[in-house]
């Protein structure tokens, strides 16, 4: 049940970690498109 | 047999041959439509749910925390991402996952529409999602995989040899002054790497490693991967429509999963079946090319995640 608790460990982070990933390039491209728009 | 053994060790053990693929899938993606709808990037997070269920529900059926880890990757739905976690985390199962890995990839068609079906509601899969056909500047289409690499590489730094060859091939094609590399990476590199990989793996593959009860098991646990990826896509489109004004068609979040084109495909189709008028094509796509990226986070995470 160890090796169980720990993947669930792994899934919150995971999941956490790649939306937060996900999160910065969502505000990357946004702010790109904010600050320079001449370039989209 | 000696070159088999060397092929595996120079090109499975030292990781190049899915890196080689990853600078290949690079050159192939177009990553304007997702710039033009940068919000279908969630869906490339939500939709890698099934990766981390399906390494929980090995981890309950007795397998070591890296072998689940390598066997839920198969939800990540990409082979070459699958076979680099496996090979690092447990190479005794690199042949039943790659096999899984392939063949549920070539299954999106048949295993996504009864789970989208099974989610949504007839009038969910009818809604219509303007498209703004807005063209994204060559300079932007260069900037993003650099920004993309830099970026990864400070926040998940294991992640920076696959994002970081993935964004590589994708410079090639963007760049405009590499065509001749960048249409290599897309047919003479993957076709050969492919060919490599496929004749090495299969070498692995002797009756006795390869011929038993974990291999059927891994290959189940890859289509609930591939289920519950799809769910987590879907699922995650509701709960934004929630909260959202122009609501968002459920099928979309299931393009979140890896394999491009094919699962974009599948939701145009069940978009059609659904209102023969309805065109979500280039939604599916931006959220299927988030996939690509959303896939390669998740190898990258397990890989700093699990020790």
């Amino acid at each position: 049940m160890d090796v169980f608790f720990e993947s669930i460990k792994v899934m919150g982070f995971g999941m956490l970690g790649i939306f937060i990933v996900i999160s910065v390039f969502y505000a990357m491209v946004v702010l790109l498109g904010k600050v320079f728009p001449c370039l989209f | 047999m000696k070159p088999l053994f060397d092929l595996y060790e120079a090109g499975i053990k030292s990781e190049l041959f899915p890196l080689l693929i990853f600078v290949a899938v690079g050159a192939m993606i177009d990553f304007g439509p997702l710039l033009t709808n940068p919000k279908m990037l969630l869906f490339g997070g939500a939709a890698q749910f099934g990766i981390f269920f399906t390494m929980s529900m090995a981890a309950l059926m007795g397998y070591s925390l890296k072998e689940a880890a390598s066997i839920g990757i198969i939800g990540a739905a990409d082979g070459p991402t699958s076979i680099y976690v496996a090979s690092q985390f447990a190479e005794h199962l690199l042949a039943p996952i790659s096999v899984a890995a392939y063949s549920y990839m070539s299954l999106v068609p048949i295993i996504q529409p009864p789970v989208i079906r099974a989610l949504t509601t007839l009038e969910e899969r009818k809604i219509r999602m303007p498209y703004e056909g807005r063209s994204v500047s060559k300079k932007v289409k260069i900037l993003f995989p650099i920004v993309v690499t830099v970026i990864a590489g400070m926040i998940a730094p294991v992640s920076v040899a696959l994002v970081g060859f993935l964004m590589f091939g994708n410079l090639l094609r963007e760049c405009g002054v590499t065509d001749r590399l960048a249409k290599s990476a897309q047919n003479e590199l993957a076709n050969l790497v492919t060919i490599l990989l496929g004749i090495t793996i299969g070498s692995t593959m002797s009756a006795d490693k390869f011929l038993n009860f974990d291999t059927i098991k891994i290959i189940s646990m890859g289509l609930v991967a591939f289920v519950f990826d799809t769910a987590g896509g879907v699922l995650f489109a509701k709960f934004l429509n929630l909260f959202t004004k122009n609501k968002i068609n459920p099928m979309v979040g299931a393009a979140g999963i890896s394999a491009f084109p094919m699962s974009s495909r599948v939701i145009q189709r069940e978009a059609q079946k659904a209102d023969p008028t309805n065109f979500i094509l280039m939604q599916a796509v931006s959220a299927n090319v988030a996939g690509q990226i959303g896939s390669i986070i998740a190898g990258g995470l397990i890989l700093a995640l699990v020790k």
